[in-house]
């Protein structure tokens, strides 16, 4: 009991005084987790969009892939990575490893599949016959896509949602990857580790208490954006 | 329905040299085989309604109505065979587009979008380019036609069910579609609903818009439709104008989808105490309960299963509004029951069961009363081509 009334006070010190570590662990999560979510939006909300809209062969075997993915662990994620640019592997003269942009990349391999997949159920959640409205209603196929994933807008941010949220609690792949260098690949999740190994719990219980109060505003943002104009 | 300047489809189908001169037909279908699923296909020899015209399928579940109607909509490629939309043959996915742009499309479900009423009306304006002020404008005009303007600021979700196929049926119309496809919009409504819905969908009907009425109500496709088609299993089993394939079913699958019905016409002699009389022959007159202006020419529908039949005798007296000496022609079987073909001296159709005829020992020749009250009588306005 000690060991944790101790650690949130010293958490509330280390919060109050703008402690420069903490700031830039939490200025890195922010960074890295909201790059890879952007990524895996622009990339996996219109493919989930277009999977759920279109029929080719091949096309449920795609589907089980990314839903396998959507659980895919991020240590494994990590390792795909770090096999990728590695110095001797294919992308590993762009000499990406150990940076912040390894981390984007490895965050984003993970909340891809979930953006993706999640995007795909929410459009195929849409009363069966909207598309075939929406096409009568004189819209284009890229119109009507557009207007489906408006009509799918609650589920879509759910899926954004959880795919932050993935990434912004991993701590496997950002370890791999990142290699947990202060001042530049150290985020909230990867200092929890080290902090705690070292036998800091308090500094460790003051990380998860800022990692859990940016993970809320964030999420609080995007439901305020989701539940907006609901009658 | 308003008044009809197209061709008659008897000239169309036995003479096509007049068709050069004639406008196209808002749709026409040839050879059209679609494939669905492994057991499921959809075969049209030939099937076309013209401008101005209503053409009623009728058919129940899985029968290929929707099937039918996402081809017409051109969003479904046929396997084989043409489609022709306003005359055109769709070859590629831009004709296909602009084509499109011609229709309207308003199904059972309103299936109406986010956003406010007028959002979605404004919609398919907004889709074919129209400016913002402007579609705006045309959607409310619009929503008037149906009675629902004041609804334009609602949030879509937030209207009643009703309200929605209002909205739904504005949204279709509000381009002005050469061809105008429902799929049951007007079902699962109550009667006074739906009684008004239709009042108001077919005043809002431009006279030009040829309309193809998907439905397994065969009341709503006689009040209508002037073609009816029938499909069964994917199957056109008939296809003519409506009155014919009411009255003379092809086969006994279209009588049993359109009903053993006694359509009768004639005009109303007089009106009054929530009654008309229609004389359907010279001397021959039948009360229905309905007001319809004296001097109206209407179309009368008796149900076969609300006529009763009795055997002449002194001091029989009943409620019924209608009772007819008749002469027995023909007694069929008929699923359980059985079917008694009268005279009265117009043509009646009765269905009995089984304990009724045995206990009134009806046999071909013999002499009955049949009686009916003038609520079993179902008036449609009759049609400026009927």
């Amino acid at each position: 009991m000690r060991l944790i009334s101790e650690g949130f006070s010293q958490a509330l010190h280390l919060i109050l005084g703008l402690d420069p570590d903490l700031r830039e662990a939490a200025w890195r999560t922010l960074q890295i987790s909201g790059a890879a979510t952007i990524v895996s939006l622009f990339l996996g909300a219109p493919a989930g969009v277009a999977l759920a809209l279109s029929r080719f062969p091949g096309r449920t075997l795609l589907v089980a892939l990314i839903n396998t993915g959507m659980g895919l662990p991020p240590v494994v994620a990590g390792l795909f990575v770090m096999i990728l640019l590695w110095r001797s592997g294919p992308l590993g003269e762009l000499g990406l490893l150990y940076t912040p942009a390894a981390m984007v990349l490895a965050q984003s391999l993970i909340a891809l599949p979930m953006v993706t997949g999640l995007s795909l159920a929410a459009v195929q959640s849409l009363p069966a016959r909207l598309r075939v409205q929406i096409r009568a209603l004189g819209a284009t196929r890229l119109q009507t896509a557009w207007l489906m994933a408006r009509e799918a807008q609650l589920p879509l941010l759910a899926a954004l949602m959880a795919g932050f949220g993935a990434v912004v609690s991993e701590v496997g792949a950002s370890l791999m990857v990142g290699g947990n260098l202060r001042g530049s690949t150290r985020v909230l999740t990867t200092a929890i580790v080290l902090e705690a190994s070292k036998g800091k719990f308090a500094t460790a219980i003051a990380l998860g208490l800022v990692l859990l109060a940016l993970a809320f505003s964030i999420n609080l943002i995007l439901t305020r954006l989701q539940q907006r104009g609901r009658t | 329905m308003p008044a009809k300047t197209a061709p008659t489809p008897e000239v169309e189908r036995h003479a096509p040299e007049v068709e050069r001169h004639a406008p196209p037909a808002a749709f026409e279908i040839q050879g059209l085989r679609v494939r669905r699923g492994p057991s499921f296909t959809l075969e049209i020899p030939r099937l076309s309604v013209a401008a101005g015209e209503t053409l009623a399928v009728l058919g129940l579940n899985g029968a290929g109505k929707s099937t039918l109607l996402e081809v017409l909509a051109l969003l479904l490629r046929p396997d084989e065979g043409e489609v022709r939309i306003l005359g055109e043959a769709t070859r590629s996915g831009q004709d296909s587009q602009r084509l499109r742009r011609r229709l309207g499309l308003a199904l059972q479900d309103p299936l109406l979008l986010g956003g406010s009423v007028l959002d979605n009306v404004a919609l398919p304006l907004r889709l074919r380019g129209v400016p913002r002020r402007d579609s705006r404008r045309i959607a409310l005009a619009g929503l008037a036609r149906l009675e629902v303007v004041h609804l334009a600021g609602r949030p879509s979700r937030s209207i009643s069910g009703g309200e929605a196929r209002r909205v739904s049926l504005a949204r279709a119309l509000v381009t002005d579609p050469d061809l105008l496809l429902l799929d049951e919009p007007f079902s699962a409504l109550d009667p006074p609903t739906r009684d008004a819905l239709l009042r108001d969908f077919q005043r809002a009907l431009p006279p030009a818009t040829a309309v193809v009425l998907v439905t397994h109500d065969r009341l709503e496709a006689l009040g209508l439709a002037h073609q009816v088609a029938v499909l069964q299993g994917g199957r056109l089993l008939q296809w003519g104008p409506s009155q014919e394939v009411f009255r003379s079913p092809l086969n006994q699958p279209v009588a049993a989808l359109v009903g053993l019905e006694t359509i009768l016409s004639g005009p109303v002699i007089s009106s009054g105490d929530g009654v008309s009389r229609v004389a359907v022959s010279p001397g021959v007159i039948i009360e229905a309960a309905t007001e319809a202006p004296a001097g109206v020419h209407v179309t009368l529908c008796i149900h076969p299963e609300e006529v009763h039949l009795e055997r002449p005798g002194p001091g029989t007296r009943t409620s019924a509004r209608n009772v007819f000496p008749a002469l027995i022609q023909s007694v069929t079987p008929h699923g359980t029951g059985w079917r008694i073909a009268l005279h009265c001296p117009f043509p009646l159709v009765v269905l009995v069961t089984g304990r009724s005829a045995t206990d009134l020992d009806l046999r071909p020749g013999e002499r009955i009363t049949a009686s009916f009250k003038a609520s079993a009588v179902h008036v449609f306005p009759a049609r400026s081509r009927a």
